[in-house]
């Protein structure tokens, strides 16, 4: 029996150790926002936080988290509105949308390290999430959008600054 | 269990705001009934499905397609897959407009199989087109029933009052939508005789199409709710993964030995799949308890087969074999032959030839392929994603050996598209699994691994163009044959077109071909690649066969051109003048109208923004290229440009811009014409550059996204979209965007640095070898 956190409340999963993460959130707790594609850490489709930090969910394994905080999509923001949510709804920017949970916890978790990020910095960090309908148009300008609403409801500046 | 219960009511609440603030994020059939799937207490689950959102009390239903609740909500039913073209919003925005419905009360259900709605196919970007008259019909049914109502009710003649934004007036007085319904409980429903006779509105009367409009299917795809194939669950199902043959076709299991199997936790048995529709020949499914099990026992499951007769069969021996084909005049069929093509090379004074070859390409959409399966209440349910259903019913009856109607697919949002899900094959595994526990509900999940191995490839092919000429300014004539796997023929034989000489083709091995320029008399033969038919199961992927006709023809005019000394975009406009044996270029109503003409003018157009002819940086080059979309009865008339850098000392060609002109009639949802173009667009550049696979040993070599490479964010260069203004029938844009790219691309390589590249994709070392023999040369 493995314990953690998800979304903010305490859960356990039984199960070999070796289980990944992913299906202990997809099939045992039955969220089912974090997606399954390349299995092997590639497509970012799996993405969600562990401690705050960006995380293939499909290859870490339920051991490796004994303890820890984990967010999902679901939980990014309880109404979801988080301000990359909101830039993403805004931008219209996913379409078929199975890669956009991953995306979107990619991108929350960027904008943590980079509340600025430039052109090179999306690149080195969204590089990692494959989009096969391929709005990485919209993914770029929404990452910019969102980090604009972050600075500024940080510092009450308006301008785009 | 109290930890469970509390993320449960967590998704309680989700869920009540979802559907409580915003009905949009709402689609009835396809995820109110399946959403409830994904939570923990899954006994609510059963309890719900299938049914969709709860019925007003009254309901008017003039048409199958939509109805008016006494609550004044207007259901508008979509019966195409969703796979990230917000296809329900486009299509909901016709019928909205033309009823004069309250956007605000408008929601969309993705509804499940019925015979009642006819042919189910998504695909082709045929919806629009497909729907746009079916549906203003239907809205003006409506419309016209609604207002003759409230006449009646008011006192008035229906001449005397408007209908607009869900409400009827005349003079100070009016009445929604919802209350017509609820007071005069209108019945009235229309033959198709009488509903072609309704008078529609004029374009300059539209108020929602060709406005923007915010998807309905967005808010679900952005906070986890949005329900997929792969996302259905049923209670007391088991999981499977199946043991994949070493070949596509003739595998037989000889044995299996399932003692290391057994050792997994979990594991429960494996199935020997026997399978009268040989959709599946050789397959076994691992069953498990949960997937990570499944997945494990697999790879510990042995099982030895003997292989089929192509399982040493290679990309060069099947492109070999095309080459063949195509110097065989004996084969094939002729899609256009028009009179005095031979006359015309055989007093040629010079026949300009040249091949190009496009590799293998894999959808890799990003939902492996997978379908939930049981059997309930003497029908069989398959959950899943997909793209034609009315293809794949049959299909999955004869595995079952059930009779017509007993086998039902219920609807779910697809993880992608691009053609992957109109082949239904992989619903077929999870029904015989599920038919071998008696009905029991099986979920069968292909790892990428086994999604990739079982993918229904774009074939490889071979083509090869002429010219015939005198001198360097006459063509006399042209010929385009074109060698591949035929999808249509394998899959849906009674689908396909008959050429010009009667014998039945694979249209979509080939559309592009049959193109608008006038270049004397044309022949157009396509043949089919029986190598390939047999290796592996062609498939249909995004803008078929234009994605690669439309390449060689492009990149042919470009070579041509220079060869000739003529401007490239001069020499195309020369062609496209609407002139040309049978006055076939002239283009017919409603679907053609202008012809030529308007391919002409966005290529024009693009010409002027994309700065044809403007001086460019060292190793720089700009390529253009113009097509009809993906079919000559449905044209989009597209024009696109690319910018690329070469880096002669790595090969690396950088697409630093695509300019791309569209005139796709009206263009109903202007951001979702404008997501699919920019989608579209970016796999054709990620086909000319990044994607290409290899037949290996009878299946493709790629397995993961280790060595299949699709295009990712830092390698997206800027881009500008512009959509010609129109008020024609609006054709389709899901595919378009992808067909001028390749070619654009191939040809600003030549103007950059000067080799001419005529395989795709385009790899860093093919342009050095190609820089290398022209530095030798």
């Amino acid at each position: 029996m493995i314990k953690f956190k998800l979304n903010g409340s305490d859960v356990s999963v039984d199960g070999p150790e070796d289980t990944p993460l992913l299906w202990a959130i997809r099939d045992d707790l039955g969220l089912t926002g974090t997606k399954f594609g390349c299995g092997v850490g590639q497509c970012g489709a799996c993405t969600v936080h562990v401690g705050g930090r960006a995380t293939r969910s499909c290859i870490t394994p339920i051991s490796a988290i004994a303890g820890a905080e984990i967010t999902t999509i679901e939980g990014l923001d309880p109404a979801g509105a988080h301000p990359v949510q909101e830039a993403w709804r805004d931008l219209q920017v996913p379409q078929c949308g199975y890669c956009q949970s991953g995306q979107i916890m990619q991108a929350a978790s960027l904008l943590k390290d980079y509340p600025s990020p430039t052109d090179e910095d999306i690149d080195a960090v969204m590089g990692g999430s494959l989009c096969r309908c391929m709005t990485y148009i919209r993914i770029r300008k929404a990452i910019k959008q969102a980090a604009i609403a972050m600075r500024s409801a940080k510092t009450g500046e308006t301008s785009n600054g | 269990m109290g930890r469970l219960e509390r993320i449960a009511a967590e998704q309680d609440r989700a869920l009540a705001s979802a559907t409580g603030l915003s009905r949009r994020g709402f689609l009835s059939a396809g995820v109110g009934g399946a959403l409830l799937f994904g939570f923990a207490r899954q006994a609510r689950a059963t309890q719900v499905f299938p049914a969709g959102a709860p019925l007003p009390p009254e309901q008017f239903e003039p048409t199958i397609w939509c109805s008016v609740g006494s609550d004044g909500e207007v259901n508008v039913n979509i019966i195409r897959a969703e796979m990230g073209q917000h296809v329900g919003t486009a299509l909901a925005r016709i019928i909205a407009d033309e009823m004069e419905a309250d956007w605000d009360k408008v929601k969309i259900t993705h509804v499940d199989t019925d015979p009642k709605w006819g042919m189910m196919v998504t695909g082709g970007s045929w919806s629009v087109w497909q729907t746009w008259d079916v549906f203003r019909q239907a809205g003006a049914a409506a419309r016209t029933v609604l207002v003759e109502e409230a006449a009646k009710i008011l006192g008035v003649t229906p001449d005397k009052c408007v209908a607009r934004n869900g409400v009827v007036t005349a003079g100070d007085r009016s009445l929604g939508y919802g209350d017509i319904v609820g007071q005069a409980r209108p019945t009235r429903s229309f033959t198709p005789d009488e509903l072609t006779k309704l008078p529609l509105k004029p374009a300059s009367e539209r108020r929602m199409v060709g406005k923007d409009v915010k998807a309905l299917d967005i808010p679900a795809k952005i906070d986890g709710t949005a329900m997929y194939g792969i996302d259905a669950k049923i209670d007391g199902m088991v999981y499977g993964r199946p043991k994949m043959p070493p070949t596509r076709y003739g595998s037989k299991v000889v044995s299996v030995d399932d003692v290391e199997a057994k050792k997994v936790p979990g594991y429960l048995r494996y199935i020997v799949l026997d399978d009268p529709s040989d959709t599946v020949p050789g397959w076994v499914v691992v069953l498990a308890s949960s997937y990570p099990a499944a997945i494990r026992a697999t790879d510990k499951l042995k099982v030895e087969w003997t292989p089929g007769k192509t399982a040493h069969v290679s990309e060069k021996d099947i492109q070999d074999h095309a080459r063949g084909l195509i110097a065989d005049k004996g084969v094939g069929v002729m899609v256009v032959n028009d009179q005095g093509v031979d006359d015309a090379f055989s007093k040629a004074s010079t026949v300009f030839e040249r091949t190009y070859t496009c590799a293998s390409v894999m959808h890799y959409q990003l939902e492996p392929m997978n379908a939930l399966a049981r059997l309930n209440d003497g029908v069989w349910e398959i959950h899943c994603g997909n793209q034609w259903q009315s293809l794949f019913l049959p299909v999955i009856e004869k595995a079952l050996g059930v009779a017509s109607g007993k086998v039902r697919m219920m609807t779910y949002m697809l993880g992608g598209g691009f053609g992957r899900r109109l082949n239904g094959d992989y619903a077929v595994p999870a029904a015989l699994a599920s038919k071998a526990l008696g009905g029991k509900p099986v979920k069968l999940i292909l790892t990428r691994s086994d999604d990739m191995m079982f993918d229904s490839i774009r074939s490889p092919s071979v083509q090869t163009l002429r010219v015939a000429m005198t001198g360097k300014d006459t063509f006399h004539g042209m010929q385009h044959h074109a060698a591949a796997g035929w999808p249509t023929q394998v899959m849906a034989a009674v689908a396909m077109a008959k050429g010009v000489d009667g014998k039945p083709y694979d249209q979509f091995a080939i559309a592009g071909a049959d193109h608008w320029y006038d270049c004397g008399p044309l022949r157009v033969r396509a043949i089919s690649n029986d190598l390939a038919n047999d290796t592996f199961r062609p498939g249909w992927l995004r803008s078929v066969s234009a994605g690669w006709t439309s390449w060689a023809l492009e990149a042919f005019w470009d070579e041509l051109a220079h060869e000739t000394g003529k401007d490239p975009v001069a020499l195309r406009l020369s062609m496209l003048n609407g002139e040309g044996p049978d006055g076939r270029n002239k283009g017919e109503a409603p679907d053609s109208n202008g012809g030529a003409l308007r391919q002409a003018a966005v290529l024009k157009r693009l010409a002027e923004k994309a700065g044809w002819g403007q001086p460019l940086p060292k190793d720089t080059g700009l390529g253009v290229a113009t097509t009809f979309g993906q079919e000559r009865g449905m044209p989009t008339w597209t024009a696109g440009a690319a910018r690329v850098h070469v880096d002669r000392a790595t090969g690396l060609v950088t697409c630093e811009k695509l300019w791309l002109v569209l005139d796709a009639g009206t263009i109903v949802d202007p951001g979702g014409a404008l997501a699919q173009t920019e989608g579209g667009a970016l796999w054709g550049l990620s086909m000319a550059l990044c994607e290409g696979s290899e037949i290996v040993d009878g299946t493709c070599k790629d397995r993961n996204l280790d060595t299949y490479t699709p295009l990712r964010i830092a390698s997206v260069p800027e881009m500008d979209v512009e959509f010609i203004e129109s008020t024609e029938k609006p054709m389709g844009l899901g595919e378009p965007g992808v067909t001028v790219v390749g070619a654009a691309v191939a040809n600003a390589i030549f103007n950059a640095v000067g080799v001419r590249l005529r395989h795709q994709p385009i790899r860093p070392e093919d342009v050095l070898a190609a820089l290398k023999n022209k530095s030798a040369a």
